[in-house]
């Protein structure tokens, strides 16, 4: 038996609120992340990520005590993110409680705090947060391009290259976000996923765009990706964890059950 | 005198183990402990680790844990998780090589990672849920179905010298030991204390384990 295709909801969470909006505009209330968390936990989520979207000073005390909350009560791997810019800051959120903690603008302001953050915490706990986006390229080919400040500031980056970065500087996993299709519900961006995948030998986390639970399979058998993130078709009540499971479970993907 | 005791070198996920027993034993005294003397005094111990060898090495040396650990190896009930059962063994060969504390003989070695039968790529750190062979009885497993999952998280796996140790085996592109036992020490490469109700069994098991096999 191989090793499980995972199954993760994602959180963002705004002062304490789980929340998701299309884009970042819109944005619709989904309850208190512990209980949402919970939830998921009881439904047979693999992971629970939880990303801090507003992340400013005066609100990290209530990440801090929500962290704690939930991991008092989640019995499955926890990944924390948002506002990471110092090793207090990723030591105060593994006492708190996560199991891993992502790291994404700082990364790309720094990248040797990756490294500082795996050489301290080790790998296993080192998730980079990759935002990326479609660019136009003379020859017509795909290329994509990180991006910051939820999509809206280029940095010249090429993301494949900077993934492989990442993973040569201690990154144990990433989580690649398609800023073109966050929000969207029109799937994954496969392209991407597969060439980022494709590119690194750590896990792969897909994300931004799953609508129907053939994206999350799809995400799988033709991005590549080692696992798969949702939130939306989670958080309103339209598929369960387990309905998810079960879809993939029928294209012939290992997933635990 | 705590009923169980969860190591604490300032290495590993201690909240999380600790949050994770306490479910499972809501009546039991736990303490995260620093202190030799509490340790060597609880009637069970975790031994946790997370990280890179050499720093949890230098740690457990630091604190006087080698010879904590020494001590109650097979008198009285011992868990040992991830890194930690890597540090029971001889030697592992992660940061260019570290001494581990040679209570299991036998060598830490890194996943090869290339390509599954399938051809998919085995990729490094194995990260995720993994089914477990339980390759022989033991109290640990009641109650947990063989081939059950549980979550793995590691770069490095176990290679001992005596396979009678081995109590559990997992596959990912070769076959390796996701648990071994010995006495009143049981060790999982696995995180119990992340595997939702199979890893909760397990550490209900664990509090309740006479150390009798």
């Amino acid at each position: 038996m191989s090793l499980a295709k995972r199954i993760i909801p994602c959180l963002d969470v705004d002062q304490g609120r789980v929340v998701k909006g299309v884009r970042f505009v819109d944005i619709r209330d989904a309850g208190d992340p512990v209980e949402v968390a919970r939830r998921y936990n009881e439904q047979g989520a693999d992971e629970i990520t939880f990303l801090d979207i507003t992340a400013s000073h005066e609100e990290r005390d209530t990440t801090y005590r929500t962290v704690e909350r939930m991991a008092e009560q989640v019995f499955i791997p926890l990944t924390v993110g948002g506002g990471v810019r110092t090793l207090d800051d990723i030591r105060r959120l593994l006492n708190a409680g996560a199991d891993k903690v992502s790291i994404n603008t700082t990364a790309i302001h720094n990248p040797q705090f990756v490294r500082e953050a795996s050489e301290r915490f080790g790998s296993q706990c080192t998730v980079v947060a990759i935002d990326a986006k479609s660019v136009a390229t003379e020859d017509g080919s795909d290329r994509w391009e990180i991006f910051t400040h939820g999509g809206r500031r280029p940095t010249g980056i090429d993301a494949v290259e900077w993934a492989v970065r990442m993973a040569d500087y201690g990154a144990g996993e990433l989580l690649l976000t398609s800023m073109d299709r966050d929000g969207t519900k029109d799937g994954f961006n496969i392209p991407l996923t597969r060439a980022v995948s494709d590119a690194v030998s750590v896990p792969v986390i897909a994300s931004g765009g799953v609508g129907e639970l053939q994206h999350l399979a799809d995400g799988i058998l033709e991005g590549h990706a080692d696992a798969v993130l949702a939130a939306s078709i989670f958080h309103f009540g339209e598929y369960t964890v387990q309905q998810a499971k079960q879809h993939l479970a029928s294209c012939g993907i290992t997933v635990r059950l | 005198m705590a009923d169980i005791a969860v190591m604490d070198y300032g290495m590993g996920n201690l909240r999380s183990v600790a949050n994770a027993v306490r479910k499972v034993a809501p009546h039991a005294e736990v303490v995260i402990s620093q202190n030799a003397e509490e340790i060597l005094r609880a009637e069970r111990v975790i031994f946790p680790g997370v990280g890179a060898i050499r720093d949890c090495m230098a740690e457990i040396r630091a604190a006087g844990f080698d010879k904590v650990i020494a001590e109650i190896h097979n008198a009285k009930p011992l868990l040992a998780i991830c890194v930690g059962m890597q540090a029971l063994m001889s030697y592992s060969e992660e940061n260019n090589g570290v001494e581990c504390l040679n209570l299991f003989a036998g060598e830490v070695k890194r996943f090869p990672g290339g390509r599954a039968a399938d051809g998919s790529q085995l990729k490094v750190p194995l990260m995720g849920w993994n089914s477990v062979r339980q390759s022989r009885p033991h109290p640990l497993w009641q109650g947990i179905a063989d081939d059950a999952r549980f979550y793995f998280v590691h770069s490095y796996y176990v290679q001992a010298e005596d396979e009678g140790l081995v109590a559990g085996i997992s596959d990912y592109g070769l076959s390796f030991p996701a648990a071994l036992a010995s006495g009143k020490t049981f060790a999982t490469q696995f995180h119990p204390e992340k595997s939702h109700t199979n890893g909760l069994k397990l550490l209900h098991n664990f509090v309740n384990w006479s150390g009798e096999c």
